[in-house]
């Protein structure tokens, strides 16, 4: 099993991501240059976080016209495992392959904080080994993660629990203070239609182990292991 | 021919803009109490080579449409002129 963290000019998240995966969770991983147009040898791909392309005109999308791109949407319609991460959200967004835009934080800050999350759909490659509607805490850092979508299109997301994660307070309620950055239904990650490709804000990296002040963040990693091993969505 | 295309890219009506709600502020802060509303874009020149006015129009179109802006929030304009020959912007 191969996962690979893409390296855009100006992502900083992604040698975060690759120790999480490969010493944390245990399995093989390597960096993959934004240039390369083969990823047929990977069964999952990380979009990282940071400021790609230096987040110029809008984030994520002078990302969305590199090279690696090209191969991700087969590599999506494979059934492989992709999920993009604060900028690597933002990049799936402008390249389409999950619906709806990120807009600046509605507070008019940048929020670096720790956040509790409702994992609203346990049913996915991605949150298997949370418990449905279990509330966890990773950190968010973004300026630009307010959410939106058209309101048929958000029906429409949580009609198909395609809203995976989503801002709460402690006791799970998605209230307007638990909502760090005015994101649309506080939602903080969503899926796309074939359940493949996972978008969210918070940094499940950087919580993947004890001495980073949590270790809510590893069960992603370790559902995506899972899922590959079982080949629910493998179709090679 | 040397085409000069302005495109000029706001969010779309309805769409909270932070940006210009902070400067707005600033604005009452310093006496405007008369400003009702802020919104703040952007505007991208690009000099380009093309057959005509309509082509340069044309590929300007695609270029909004795929990169300069992000239809699910953003509305823009274009304008396009002849660049004329020695002109210094």
């Amino acid at each position: 099993m191969r996962f690979g963290v893409v390296v855009f000019p100006g992502s900083n998240c992604d040698t975060d991501a690759y120790h999480a995966i490969k010493d944390v969770a245990g399995v093989q991983c390597e960096h993959v240059w934004h240039t390369t147009t083969d990823l047929s040898g990977f069964d999952a791909i990380v979009l990282p976080g940071g400021f790609s392309y230096g987040d110029y005109l809008r984030c994520g999308a002078l990302a969305r016209f590199s090279p690696v791109m090209e191969s991700l949407y087969g590599f999506v319609e494979k059934g492989r495992l992709v999920i993009g991460i604060c900028n690597g959200f933002q990049v799936l967004l402008e390249a389409g392959l999950l619906p709806g835009a990120m807009l600046a934080n509605d507070v008019l800050e940048f929020r670096c904080q720790w956040v509790n999350l409702k994992v609203e759909n346990n049913k996915t490659p991605f949150t298997l080994l949370y418990d449905p509607g279990e509330v966890i805490r990773f950190p968010i850092a973004h300026g630009e993660g307010n959410y939106y979508a058209e309101p048929d299109v958000l029906d429409e997301l949580e009609r198909t629990g395609r809203v995976v994660l989503r801002y709460v307070d402690g006791s799970g309620r998605p209230t307007r203070e638990a909502n760090p950055n005015g994101a649309a239904r506080n939602i903080a990650g969503i899926i796309n239609e074939k359940g493949n490709v996972l978008g969210l804000m918070p940094h499940p990296e950087r919580c993947a182990e004890s001495i980073l002040g949590g270790e809510d963040g590893r069960r992603v990693f370790l559902s995506m292991i899972k899922s590959l091993e079982s080949g629910a969505l493998a179709s090679r | 021919m040397k085409f000069r295309g302005t495109v000029t890219i706001w969010l779309k009506e309805g769409i909270f803009d932070p940006q210009g709600a902070a400067v707005k502020g600033s604005l009452e802060t310093m006496g405007f109490r008369e400003v009702e509303k802020v919104r703040i874009g952007k505007s991208i020149v690009i000099s380009l080579e093309a057959q005509g006015v309509e082509e340069a129009g044309k590929m300007l179109e695609e270029m909004a449409g795929k990169l300069l802006a992000n239809p699910v929030t953003e509305a823009y304009r274009i304008d396009v002129e002849e660049e004329k020959a020695g002109a210094d912007r």
